[in-house]
């Protein structure tokens, strides 16, 4: 068990089986760091806040650069109109953010190394461009596949490259996320089984298991660049596609 | 939003829980022997399990309640209070800058109004120095007026009484002559000469 990379990813029933409408919907693993993930955000957030200090002490800085990190994204990105977006993208970054980096503990499961839930995150975010796109600029909206000043004669394969690529922003959205999660972590775990596997042949595999030990180090260090990255990149991309929805000017 | 994405994990959940379920039972009768625990994990088929379409309805389904509970807790309650901390600090900055900045120009203010009534009291004094220099000069002035009225009324006095002294003088001179004159011509002719023919005689020789 300690050397199998695929069972950190195995999802537990932890309160017994519920069934609603034909889906099993337990309470698992996933659900609980989900949970766990919710908790650390608001909680780590409400603690930054609670003082108010005028000059903040290490917790509220740590607060307020993460509120103002996401904050000038969306103003950036989004401009103005962008304001009643901040906090669903400071949600999905906080919690891709919180999901990623306790996956990085331990005996810890890791939510985002789902696709499933990669995908209904992406999923939900390219609905909400859709939906605001066409909430803003009605049907007009769809003018966004049919670049103006193309030739009519091959403005339908423009269109067709354009439908494409928009169709793949959720597909590449989830997945890179699911993607970058699971070999991370699959490979930190093979790594760290060539160290115990090493290490129960003897002495000259205790000093061989130096060398995957120090690599498996330096891969912790790179994965927690990675689950940083990975919520930063979800969270701008979030804000490059709505910036599509509000601002159409193809 | 729980809508949509429900629909899509139902629409792909079957294909890929088949596939999912008979890969599983082939991995499971390989894996089963070689390690001890796989079995006691509530007994998992072994198929890969972010591919284990079986999951995927729980997983939606508590990412919906947990991240819409999230955005809740964030929108309604972390991020106002944080909008809140970051304002008040915003606002204390603002007025003690501004607090500073009025500072400032009553600092300005007090160093013009110094300044002006240094101004001032440089003229003032000058004035005054200018005034006591003119009262004195003008004090000087009629002292000196004064000693020399004095002093030239003195010096015509004196002259007066030497011309007075000097006339008397020669008056003394020609009587004095005069009588020299007659006792001479007495003595030597013998004729008595009075003082007052010998005086007629010398105003003659004179004319």
């Amino acid at each position: 068990m300690a050397n199998d990379p695929i069972h950190q990813f195995q999802i537990k029933e932890l309160a017994g089986p519920v069934n609603i409408g034909g889906f099993e919907i337990s309470f698992t693993n996933s659900a609980l760091f989900m949970a766990i993930a919710v908790a650390t955000v608001t909680g780590i957030l409400l603690a930054a806040a609670a003082r108010g200090a005028p000059v903040p002490g290490r917790l509220q800085s740590l607060g307020e650069v993460w509120y103002e990190f996401i904050h000038n994204m969306v103003k950036n990105v989004l401009g103005p109109e962008g304001k009643p977006f901040f906090p669903l993208v400071f949600s999905l970054f906080s919690f891709v953010l919180a999901a990623n980096m306790l996956g990085m503990f331990p005996y810890f499961f890791t939510v985002t190394s789902h696709v499933v839930v990669t995908a209904s995150l992406a999923v939900f975010v390219v609905a909400l461009v859709v939906a605001v796109g066409i909430s803003r600029h009605g049907l007009g909206w769809f003018k966004l596949f049919v670049p103006s000043g193309v030739p009519m004669v091959i403005l339908p394969f423009i269109s067709v490259i354009e439908i494409i690529s928009f169709l793949s922003r959720p597909v590449s959205l989830g997945l890179r996320l699911f993607g970058n999660m699971l070999a991370g972590h699959i490979v930190l775990k093979v790594f760290a089984g060539f160290v115990v596997s090493l290490g129960a042949l003897g002495f000259g595999g205790i000093i061989g298991s130096v060398a995957p030990l120090g690599m498996a180090v330096a891969l912790t260090a790179l994965e927690f660049l990675v689950a940083f990255l990975q919520a930063f990149v979800f969270a701008i991309l979030t804000c490059v596609y709505l910036n599509d929805a509000l601002h159409t000017h193809h | 939003m729980s809508q949509t994405t429900i629909v899509v994990a139902e629409t792909t959940a079957p294909a890929a829980s088949t596939q999912a379920t008979t890969a599983g039972t082939a991995a499971a009768d390989e894996t089963g022997h070689t390690t001890e625990s796989t079995a006691a994990e509530g007994g998992h088929k072994g198929a890969f399990p972010p591919m284990d379409a079986t999951t995927f309805p729980s997983q939606i389904f508590w990412l919906v309640i947990f991240f819409t509970l999230l955005y809740l807790l964030m929108s309604r309650l972390a991020l106002p209070k944080m909008a809140a901390v970051l304002e008040k600090r915003h606002k204390a900055i603002e007025s003690d800058l501004s607090r500073a900045s009025a500072l400032k120009h009553e600092t300005e203010a007090a160093i013009q109004h110094y300044e002006k009534s240094l101004a001032d009291a440089r003229a003032n004094a000058q004035g005054i120095a200018a005034e006591t220099r003119s009262k004195i000069a003008a004090e000087i002035e009629a002292e000196r007026s004064a000693l020399e009225k004095t002093l030239s009324a003195k010096l015509a006095e004196a002259e007066a009484r030497i011309s007075a002294t000097k006339a008397r003088a020669m008056q003394d001179v020609h009587e004095v002559a005069a009588e020299t004159a007659a006792e001479i011509v007495s003595a030597l002719t013998g004729a008595p000469v009075s003082k007052d023919q010998a005086a007629r005689a010398i105003a003659g020789l004179k004319g």
